[in-house]
């Protein structure tokens, strides 16, 4: 069984069918880049794997437990791990938190939830709660060293440039080790010099090991960087298969049309 | 100057119930106003029905009108205030006070409630998303996130409805509270000179004036990011 299983996903809005049975499977370790023109769900995938959407159906399931569909979304926020990290577009970072803040909230969050379940007497819960924010502090700090922004940890947002904001978005998003991080298109909002810097910290993760999922227009990067490649078209996977299989010798007729309209 | 003393002691008192109604009416109707906005963003189409009506009806109509039907509502009934005033454990003038603050509560409440919602209504979707992602609850979204952006957004249409509140309170009249612009006018009438209301008028102009400084300050504070 592959680490991460994603059957027949299928969504709606509306009338429109945007994802007509999407299913891949990944195994832990392994950088999977999906590409495919505009408006074709990539985002939409995504946002069901992160589950900023519903899928009207299929299923998914993550190291042998099945996230999607269940009855117990509920009790999986007890446990501390996330399933799925997101790095976006636009990054969407906390504009009244610092960079290190935007990082330590939802672990000082989790820390607080973990803290007050052990019923401890006020004073050992106080004392608990510094200490593991103490903690917090410490982690976020070594993963801004990870992204390159350990001087910048007391600047807000506004202060930062695209780039370093996300970086910011990406050590916040790997502060609860999710177990598959995904990333929509994490370069597309910044200027084209400042689009290095952000891939550059997204090869150093996969270097380390980290499971990823990244939608991407950057076709020279998603080769680099990725153990497969999915081609997608109209809501489905038209094509799957390594950097080579699907760079040089593609199969399917879109997906040759598709990277010549690229290269026009 | 015993004049000048006799007036500016009973001045002093009826400032003192203006700023009574001013505090009550803030300190009840910025909570009410926050649970209000998030009836009328319900998606409970009945109780989203009501807050939208209840809003319309209270901002469409004069808050005078509003205090004298308070007040008049409990004799349709055939109850006196004299009996509520026992039943409450009160006087005569505090049960008029509280008829007053109950409309200004509701009234103030309702345009709270607008401010809020368009501030809540202004805070980019991706910051919901985001803490969603982050494992963050509705409730940890909204007091973690969502919360000082939306009281930064709406601190300047805040300071300006709650300045009007200042001016508002003069209506209390109408019941006959001692207020402070009643209070000035009984002096008036009392002495036969106008000096009552010029010094009414200072103390509004000092009361708003400190408010107005009080907001620039926190307006500042808060603006210590970009958005
Ligand atoms: N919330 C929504 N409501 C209605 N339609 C939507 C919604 N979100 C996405 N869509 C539609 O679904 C389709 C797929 O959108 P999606 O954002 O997943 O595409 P994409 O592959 O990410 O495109 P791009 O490369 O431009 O980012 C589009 O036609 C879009 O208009
Ligand atoms: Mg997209």
């Amino acid at each position: 069984m592959a680490f991460l299983e994603v059957k027949e996903i299928t969504k709606k809005f509306g009338e429109t069918s945007v994802l007509k049975g999407v299913s891949f499977e990944m195994e832990q370790g392994e950088v999977v880049s999906v590409i495919g023109s505009s408006g074709n769900g990539k985002t939409t995938l995504l946002r069901c794997l992160n589950f900023l959407e519903t899928p009207d159906g299929g299923s998914i399931t993550v190291g042998g437990t099945t996230v999607f569909p269940t009855e117990k979304a509920k009790e999986k926020k007890e446990t501390n791990g996330l399933n799925f990290g997101m790095v976006f577009q636009s990054f969407h970072l906390f504009p009244q938190y610092t960079a290190i803040e935007n990082i330590t909230l939802a672990m000082d969050v989790q820390a607080k939830e973990r803290i007050k379940r052990q019923g401890l007497k006020l004073l050992e819960r106080k004392a608990a709660l510094k200490q593991a924010k103490a903690q917090n502090e410490e982690t976020a700090k070594t993963l801004l060293a990870r992204v390159g922004l350990e001087n910048k940890m007391n600047n807000y947002p506004c202060e930062l440039s695209g780039g370093q904001q996300q970086r910011v978005a990406i050590a916040r998003a790997l502060a609860l080790s999710p177990d598959i991080l995904c990333f929509d298109e994490p370069t597309s909002a910044l200027d084209p010099e400042l689009t290095g810097e952000v891939l550059k910290v997204i090869k150093g993760l996969r270097d380390e090991g980290r499971t990823m999922i990244i939608v991407t227009h950057e076709m020279q990067f998603a080769r680099n960087v990725s153990d497969k490649i999915i081609f997608m078209a109209d809501g489905v996977i038209e094509e799957i298969g390594t950097p080579s299989q699907i760079f040089d010798d593609p199969q399917s007729e879109k997906t040759r049309a598709f990277f010549a309209k690229a290269s026009e | 100057m015993e004049d000048f003393l006799e007036i500016m002691t009973e001045l002093l008192e009826g400032f003192g119930n203006t700023i009574a109604l001013f505090a009550v009416t803030l300190l009840l109707a910025l909570p009410l106003g926050l649970v209000l906005a998030f009836g009328s963003m319900s998606k409970f189409k009945p109780l989203k029905c009501f807050v939208k009506i209840l809003v319309w009806v209270i901002r469409g109509t004069p808050l005078m009108l509003q205090i004298l039907l308070v007040s008049f509502l409990p004799s349709v009934f055939g109850v006196a205030t004299k009996d509520i005033a026992s039943a409450l454990g009160l006087t005569v003038a505090d049960t008029l006070f509280f008829f007053v603050a109950l409309a200004f509560v509701i009234n103030y409440a309702c345009y709270f409630s607008e401010i809020y919602r368009a501030g809540i209504e202004a805070i980019p979707v991706g910051q919901y998303e985001a803490g969603k992602v982050l494992g963050l609850s509705k409730r940890q979204i909204f007091s973690k996130i969502v919360f000082m952006q939306v009281v930064r957004r709406i601190l300047p249409p805040m300071s300006n409805e709650i300045i009007t509140l200042v001016k508002d309170t003069s209506l209390a009249q109408v019941l006959g509270v001692l207020d402070l612009l009643n209070a000035a006018k009984a002096m008036v009438n009392k002495f036969v000179v106008l000096t009552p209301f010029l010094y009414a008028a200072v103390f509004y102009l000092l009361f708003s004036g400190l408010l107005t400084i009080l907001f620039g300050w926190l307006e500042k504070k808060l603006s210590y990011y970009k958005v």
